[in-house]
């Protein structure tokens, strides 16, 4: 057996070496052909000269753009449908979350029906902001971003509208099969396979376009966010057909469930978030990313690690170790994608405060940036064996959850549909300052999350871990901290409702009037 | 990077290599595991109560994978010996957790083998433990003035008992979810000690 270890560890070692010796080759010898000037292909003007701050919301609309530019209206109307019926997955999967918080320290509280045991609850809340909020508004921005990217307009459109219907009756019948129990059982996977058909075949929908769009398109030089959105595009299906097919068991059943579950957070939400961020950074702030030719490693390398991540979530089970070691070893490996996304990002919106300070849309993605790169180095330490041991099995997992998938996808998400909603229907937010409101209701509400369940989990850790201390001192000396995720819970869904609000006020915007283009006043920054 | 078709190949090939690593490798490793000696297949209604366990989302709570007394204290707490992937053969989705808001509950039939203690702390496990977080689950229970004679009644202390002096008798589910959770019991000899994550165990971890 130790032959087929050895075997194999050095397999993964060969070809991922392989593979970096392949990127450094393709690099140099131009194979790619990426350069610092292709990183402007995003801007209107000329190479090398200064672009214009590009957010309505803080410096007035563009002279030169049409609203929607590039958009028809069925296409308009398909992003705002996508993102709207995202955003109404995210406010019902925040009731869900914080129901299922508040029964962790109020155990007697509605137990009168299954459907709203925390069992149940809790998945529904997952399987809602998953499925329904994180892709379907990640999914919304990509529709917007590819035609922009490419200079075409979006091929299948009505096909995409048949995706946004599939995938919204599976969503719901997902979720509502969950409420009754019934359940393929393995966390992330948890709506029943025969539903999931509906949601590939709204996948494939949704893929189509996207991918004829990239085929056809007018410019040269892809840009950095797409290479993200076509790998998420290639990736996402394979894991979700594999990760569904009812074939799994025992053990085995873990492995292929934590290898999913966890390449969903590394292959699909990462490039919505990752992709989305390096569009609007430079955009708003009129300046290209810090180093164009640093993504491309970024991009690569994530890949390779990321796809090999996962049973790292079995440490210490009944596993073979090597399985267990390769995922620990590619976990930190990640350090490489991630440093390199963060020194473009980061950079980039350091050296510009100015419209950090100005920019509300900007204010989300940079946060957001930059919970990606903290989230993916606590990610990166946890994975290690002796930081495992303490917080496996603990509500630190749960915080670490969050931050990825809350305070880097969802906070790039609001920012960028902030941005893009002005752009898209020639309206500025009525309110801006409920922008503001919801900033800071979701980013003090997560930062109570965040600390209350990581301090609680590291001791809820510790305790277990205590030979001398029973048990039920972990679960104790968890009550504080589980109330206080519910304090930090509850801020965020109000900042949700405050998020809906403020894109239904959108469609009761007046209309910027064409004959007045290039005169509207920027609306006052409402920080 | 200006083109489709070899960023999509070189994405799905790394992530094909990846599936070869984590999918097949170690299903082919696992998978061909004989089920440990003394482990036997579940029975009808183990079963259906490992369907209440499942679809009741218990193991969002509760693991079932004791780790190695090298790296935890799993063995002293009674949780049992740690596992291999020999006495996962029968399980259907598997069960393994990732969370101990609950303790781990891999030989909780071994540990707590009364049917009546089951019964009473799924209707409310605040009675046995003054602290328990754990929900409450009295729809598996249905309230009866007059039981019949092949009813189970709960044995419910009298504070958290119906007011009117009525009896709380179990549902088909909770007897089906309490025999699951008391055929738990993986308490004979480990079978393929090798097959599980010795990281924590030095020397000659593999």
């Amino acid at each position: 057996m130790s032959l087929t270890i050895g075997t194999m560890m050095a397999l993964s070692f060969v070809v991922s070496l392989i593979g970096l010796a392949f990127l450094i080759w393709a690099v140099a010898s131009k194979q790619f052909r990426v350069d610092q000037s292709d990183a402007e292909v995003i801007f209107s003007g000329a190479e090398g000269e200064d672009h214009a701050p590009d957010d309505p919301t803080s410096f007035g609309f563009q002279e030169d753009a049409e609203p929607g530019e590039g958009t028809d209206t069925r296409h308009r109307k398909l992003i705002f449908a996508l993102i709207g019926f995202g955003t109404f997955w995210l406010v019902l999967g925040s009731i869900f979350g914080v129901i299922a918080s508040l029964k962790l320290h109020l155990p007697d509280w509605l137990t009168g029906s299954a459907p709203l045991s925390f069992g149940r609850m809790r998945t529904m809340h997952l399987n809602s902001v998953i499925y329904g909020w994180l892709s379907l508004a990640g999914i919304g921005v990509a529709m917007f971003l590819v035609p922009r990217l490419f200079k075409t307009p979006l091929r299948g459109v009505n096909l995409a509208w048949g995706g946004l219907v599939l995938w919204n009756i599976g969503v719901a019948v997902g979720v509502y099969a969950i409420a009754t129990g019934w359940t393929d059982g393995m966390e992330w996977l948890e709506i029943p396979w025969q539903v999931d058909i509906l949601l590939a075949a709204g996948g494939a929908c949704f893929a189509v376009p996207l991918v004829l769009t990239a085929v056809n398109r007018n410019v040269h030089h892809i840009y950095v966010t797409a290479w993200y959105y076509l790998g998420a595009l290639v990736w996402f299906p394979v894991l979700f057909v594999i990760g569904n097919l009812p074939i799994h068991t025992g053990v085995q059943g873990a492995t292929v469930n934590w290898w999913f579950a966890h390449n969903v957070l590394g292959l699909w939400l990462t490039p919505i978030g990752v992709g989305a961020a390096y569009y609007v950074l430079p955009k708003i702030i009129g300046k290209p990313i810090y180093s164009y030719r640093l993504s491309l490693l970024g991009f690569w390398a994530l890949a390779l690690f990321y796809s090999q991540v996962g049973m790292h979530h079995l440490i210490g089970g009944p596993v073979p170790t090597w399985v267990v070691t390769l995922s620990v070893v590619q976990s930190v490996m990640m350090f490489i994608p991630v440093i390199a996304v963060a020194v473009n990002q980061h950079v980039l919106w350091a050296t510009n405060l100015w419209a950090f300070k100005q920019s509300l849309p900007l204010r989300f993605v940079a946060f957001g940036a930059v919970m990606y790169t903290l989230a993916s180095f606590q990610g990166s330490m946890e994975a290690v064996r002796a930081v495992n041991t303490v917080t496996h099995f603990t509500h630190y997992t749960v915080a670490h959850a969050h931050l990825g998938a809350y305070a880097f996808v969802s906070l790039v998400l609001f920012g960028t549909v902030y941005y893009l909603m002005p752009i898209l229907t020639g309206r500025l937010w009525p309110a801006p300052r409920l922008i503001a409101l919801h900033f800071w209701l979701v980013a003090i509400g997560f930062g109570v999350y965040f600390f209350s369940l990581s301090i609680g989990g590291w001791l809820q850790g510790l305790a277990m871990l205590d030979a001398s201390r029973d048990w039920l001192e972990s679960m104790q000396l968890m009550q504080p901290y589980l109330e206080g995720r519910s304090v930090g819970g509850t801020l965020m869904t109000l900042g949700h409702l405050l998020f809906a609000i403020n894109l239904l006020s959108l469609v009761f915007a007046p209309r910027r009037s064409t004959d007045a283009v290039g005169t509207a006043t920027p609306a006052t920054s409402a920080s | 990077m200006n083109k489709v078709f070899p960023l999509a190949v070189l994405a799905f090939a790394i992530l094909a290599f990846a599936t070869l690593m984590l999918v097949i490798f170690p299903a082919a490793q696992i998978r061909t595991v004989e089920p440990a000696e003394g482990l036997e297949p579940y029975t009808a209604v183990e079963e259906r109560g490992r369907q209440q366990y499942v679809d009741l989302g218990c193991y969002y709570c509760h693991s079932q994978q004791p780790r190695s007394p090298e790296q935890a204290p799993d063995l002293q707490r009674g949780w049992g010996r740690p596992t291999t992937p020999a006495d996962y053969v029968y399980d259907d989705p598997h069960v393994l957790g990732t969370m101990r808001t609950g303790p781990d509950l891999m030989n909780v039939g071994a540990r707590m083998p009364s049917q009546g203690w089951h019964l009473t702390h799924l209707y409310q496990p605040r009675a046995i433990e003054e602290s328990s977080i754990m929900p409450a689950y009295p729809f598996l229970f249905e309230v009866k003035q007059n039981p019949d004679e092949d009813d189970v009644v709960v044995p419910v202390p009298a504070e958290y008992a119906p007011a009117d002096g009525a009896k709380v008798v179990a549902r088909q589910s909770a007897l089906d979810l309490t025999a699951y959770l008391l055929s738990l019991d993986r308490t004979y000899p480990a079978k393929d000690k090798e097959l599980r994550d010795l990281g924590f165990d030095g020397g000659d971890a593999r």
